[in-house]
């Protein structure tokens, strides 16, 4: 089961990092987003009751971090939706003996994927002249929370994938993510938004991974079970809706 | 010319059915704006509060927003109809008739633009319905809608530009990042003078893009700006024809005729 | 329409590409007027290109040619407006019906609406798609495709038709269902055909001459039953029941005809100088010579022989060589 899994994540994260058109949007996308909120909207920060001590650029950096987090997780479902096009997937359905294994090894290349944005978006936000004063700890609870949302846009998009088998399921696999990542705390925190996006963000479990993730850089560690009592389970139920996906795959053959 | 306009005419009418039968291409190009839109203006409002910052609602300062963003997926739309043309051989096709290369390349990108007019269209009814109060009245809604359609005629000219180099479809769409970096790196969300970083201030400024949206957006919060208005019909004017000509000019190696 | 209007005249056609193979190597031939001319050779001989260059799509690098009495070169345009091409690449757009595809092609062209109409429906009765007509080409069959295809490139009502590769993909009602509308067009409405094809039966069946190519070059040209006599006779191959009857069948074919490699290992064979005619001479041979047959062959020479014979290999298992169609940038 491990090596089947192994195989899997070697061949997602071998793709990903030698094939340009995957690698540029998985990069440049996250770091156009970063650049543009913290540069082009850093004067938000001068709004009054703007209560975040760790500055602008920390603040959008861990939107950023999440944000390429979920959907290059998704990126990986679109690479299932392709595989199942062109008939590998049969082949990888065909030769390995604990069929979880595949999803779990996809799982496992998208965090691999990731984790090449994440350093790069980092280095990025560091010259940016981002502020860290979380603690070791603190940051390995931001990577923690980074890794459940990655995990939960991967097993959405693959139970997507595994159930439609075809690239044009695209949009439903990234629209609700989208929607997820944009109704929080996107721009200011939580107490200053008004209206419906209030509503909407009170009820959006990203907003507690944001704002916890937030928390931890800054070096003030703010409701961070709440985050993962609302992140793990998230990722185990998008994980079992990707079993049961995979599982109506291997049934069509 | 009856013949050139005619030829024009017949790519043309190829290049809108084509993008009309694609509902599943043209649904996002129009749903996906707005959404940022939604999200944008809810999200950032209290940017309103800044000192500096128009005395207008931060919904109306963002609604030139989803207008510009369509000028994105014109680039793709024209971009990629044109990369499987020259991928399938359907230009060899076209190749062995009389049509020039000029000809050809405007009624391509009649596609994007009519995709366009009716995203344009659809911003405009969403706008009178979230209760938007454009500046420059009945008639500003309607030169907002022209000046749209330029910047989509514009980008799908960058589109087409980038098809007839690379001949292929995945380079369309590699050039996709590019053109969000342009549209980001902006005053899509707030004034120029309310830029707070230098360098980002100073790029945004250098960015055509943002004069563009500043023509838009000054229909929306200002009302008749001339300057603005010259400066966005101006630069789409410059960007389509500056594509167009590259364009051509590189047909000249994929419309290979003796 | 005047006949001598409807040749192609190619002498010593060239087309090198920048640091790269000749793909045409110098080639020189003549096609008469309402004459279906086959052009026959494996992938990569450069059949493709010179349709390109002939149809103006590629200019040559060396060498000139004149299509329906225009320089390819220097009269492009007017080449184009007499010539209809099916090439390689079927090339439809998948969002368009059959009729539109018409009213494109034919508004291009600069066709008045009437004559529009009128072409397009005659065409696509004739080639049978008239109930599919106002169907997306994206739905249709690889078949349809072609006919399609076929019947775009009779709209213009050329004179000279290129045809590359028309039935590469068909199955074959499809395939004789071209072939029968190929032959009318030549017979009744006389019109020229240049036919590429990797299809041994079809330049058989079809063509009236047939010229193969090999790296860039032709290396034979007749009809059919030139280029199969020039190889020599037709071989007839008995194979015994009993092995050990082998000798006594070869003793008995010797005196027919001229004892030759066998293409089993079981049979024995001889030339027939006298061919088919010989074939009851052979049987009361094997017969006096008391020897129980279990297969009798007679082997025609095929074109696929006549390549053999002078490139050293078979064309049905020729190398696939990437013919470099369009110029690399």
């Amino acid at each position: 089961m491990v090596s089947v899994g192994l195989a899997v994540a070697w061949r997602t994260i071998y793709n990903a990092l030698t094939n340009r058109a995957f690698l540029v949007p998985q990069i440049a996308f996250p770091l156009f987003f970063f650049t543009a909120f913290a540069g082009g909207l850093s004067s938000l920060s001068k709004v009054p009751n703007f209560d975040y001590p760790g500055g602008y650029t920390a603040f959008q950096y861990c939107f950023v971090l999440l944000q390429s987090a979920a959907i290059g997780g998704v990126f990986t479902g679109f690479s299932i939706a392709r595989d199942f096009e062109s008939g590998f997937s049969r082949r990888l359905l065909l030769a390995a003996p604990h069929r979880s294994a595949i999803a779990f090894g996809y799982a496992l290349g998208a965090l691999g994927r990731a984790s090449v944005t994440w350093v790069a978006l980092t280095v990025v936000a560091l010259a940016f002249g981002m502020e860290v004063s979380g603690s070791g700890i603190d940051l390995f609870g931001l990577a923690l929370i980074a890794l459940c949302a990655n995990v939960a846009g991967a097993f959405w998009a693959m139970g997507i994938a595994f159930r439609f088998r075809t690239i044009q399921a695209a949009p439903l696999m990234q629209v609700p993510v989208f929607l997820l990542l944009f109704l929080s705390p996107v721009f200011v925190p939580y107490e200053l938004l008004r209206g419906w996006i209030e509503t909407a963000a009170g009820l959006n479990p990203t907003t507690y991974a944001l704002e916890a993730a937030r928390s931890l850089i800054a070096g003030s560690p703010e409701e961070v079970g709440l985050a993962f009592a609302v992140m793990v389970p998230l990722a185990a139920a998008a994980a079992a809706w990707a079993l049961l996906g995979l599982r109506r795959a291997a049934r069509a053959g | 010319m009856r013949a050139t306009l005619d030829q024009i005419g017949s790519i043309a009418r190829r290049s809108i059915v084509r993008t009309l039968r694609q509902p599943g291409a043209l649904a996002p190009t129009i749903i996906f704006p707005l959404m940022l839109f939604a999200v944008y203006s809810a999200g950032a409002e209290t940017a309103e509060k800044l000192p500096g910052f128009p005395d207008v609602d931060y919904t109306e300062f963002a609604f030139a927003v989803p207008f510009m963003h369509v000028a994105l997926f014109a680039t793709g739309i024209a971009g990629t109809d044109m990369a499987r043309d020259i991928e399938s051989g359907f230009l060899q096709r076209l190749a062995l008739t009389p049509i020039g290369g000029v000809s050809l390349l405007i009624g391509q990108v009649a596609g994007a633009a009519v995709m366009g007019l009716i995203a344009a269209s659809a911003y405009v009814v969403t706008g009178l319905i979230v209760g938007v109060d454009v500046a420059a009245g009945i008639g500003g809604w309607v030169i907002l809608i022209a000046l749209s359609v330029c910047i989509s005629f514009a980008f799908a000219g960058l589109g087409l530009a980038i098809a007839v180099h690379a001949g292929n479809a995945e380079a369309v769409q590699g050039a996709f990042p590019l053109l969000f970096a342009t549209f980001f790196l902006s005053s899509f969300a707030l004034p120029r003078p309310l830029i707070e970083v230098d360098w980002f201030r100073a790029v945004a400024t250098a960015n055509p893009v943002s004069y563009l949206l500043e023509g838009e957006r000054s229909l929306i919060i200002v009302g008749w700006d001339a300057p603005a208005l010259a400066l966005g019909f101006g630069l789409s004017a410059l960007i389509a024809g500056l594509a167009l000509m590259i364009s051509a000019r590189l047909l000249r190696t994929r419309l290979v005729r003796t | 329409m005047r006949a001598a209007d409807n040749s192609i005249e190619v002498e010593g056609l060239v087309r090198a590409f920048k640091n790269g193979p000749r793909a045409v190597d110098g080639i020189d031939l003549r096609v008469e007027p309402g004459e279906i001319y086959g052009f026959l050779g494996p992938n990569g001989a450069g059949k493709s290109t010179t349709v390109m260059m002939l149809t103006t799509l590629l200019p040559p690098t060396g060498g000139t040619a004149r299509v329906a009495g225009f320089d390819i070169v220097r009269e492009g345009p007017k080449v184009r407006r007499v010539i209809g091409a099916a090439l390689q690449e079927v090339a439809l757009d998948p969002y368009l019906t059959g009729r539109e595809h018409f009213r494109l092609q034919a508004s291009l062209l600069g066709l008045s609406r009437a004559e529009r109409t009128r072409r397009g429906q005659a065409l696509l009765e004739r080639v049978g798609l008239i109930e599919a007509a106002d169907r997306k080409t994206g739905g249709y069959s690889g078949g349809m495709k072609r006919r399609l295809d076929l019947a775009l490139a009779l709209l213009g009502e050329p004179r000279v038709l290129f045809l590359d590769e028309p039935t590469t993909g068909l199955d074959p009602q499809s395939r004789s269902a071209l072939w029968e509308e190929v032959a009318r067009l030549a017979r009744e409405d006389g019109v020229t055909v240049f036919l590429t094809t990797q299809y041994l039966e079809e330049a058989d069946v079809l063509a009236r001459r047939v010229a193969i190519i090999d790296n860039g070059r032709i290396v034979a040209e007749g009809t059919p039953a030139e280029l199969k006599a020039g190889i020599g006779d037709p071989t007839v191959e008995a194979v015994p029941h009993d092995p050990a009857q082998r000798a006594a069948a070869a003793e008995a074919l010797a005196t027919i005809g001229t004892p030759c490699a066998a293409p089993s290992e079981l049979g024995v064979s001889v030339r027939l100088r006298g061919g088919a005619a010989d074939l009851p001479a052979v049987v009361r041979a094997l017969d006096g010579a008391g020897v129980r047959l279990a297969q009798l062959h007679l082997h025609e020479p095929s074109l696929d022989d006549v390549f053999l014979a002078k490139t050293g290999r078979s064309l049905e298992g020729a190398a696939d060589g990437a013919e470099p169609v369009n110029p690399p940038r």
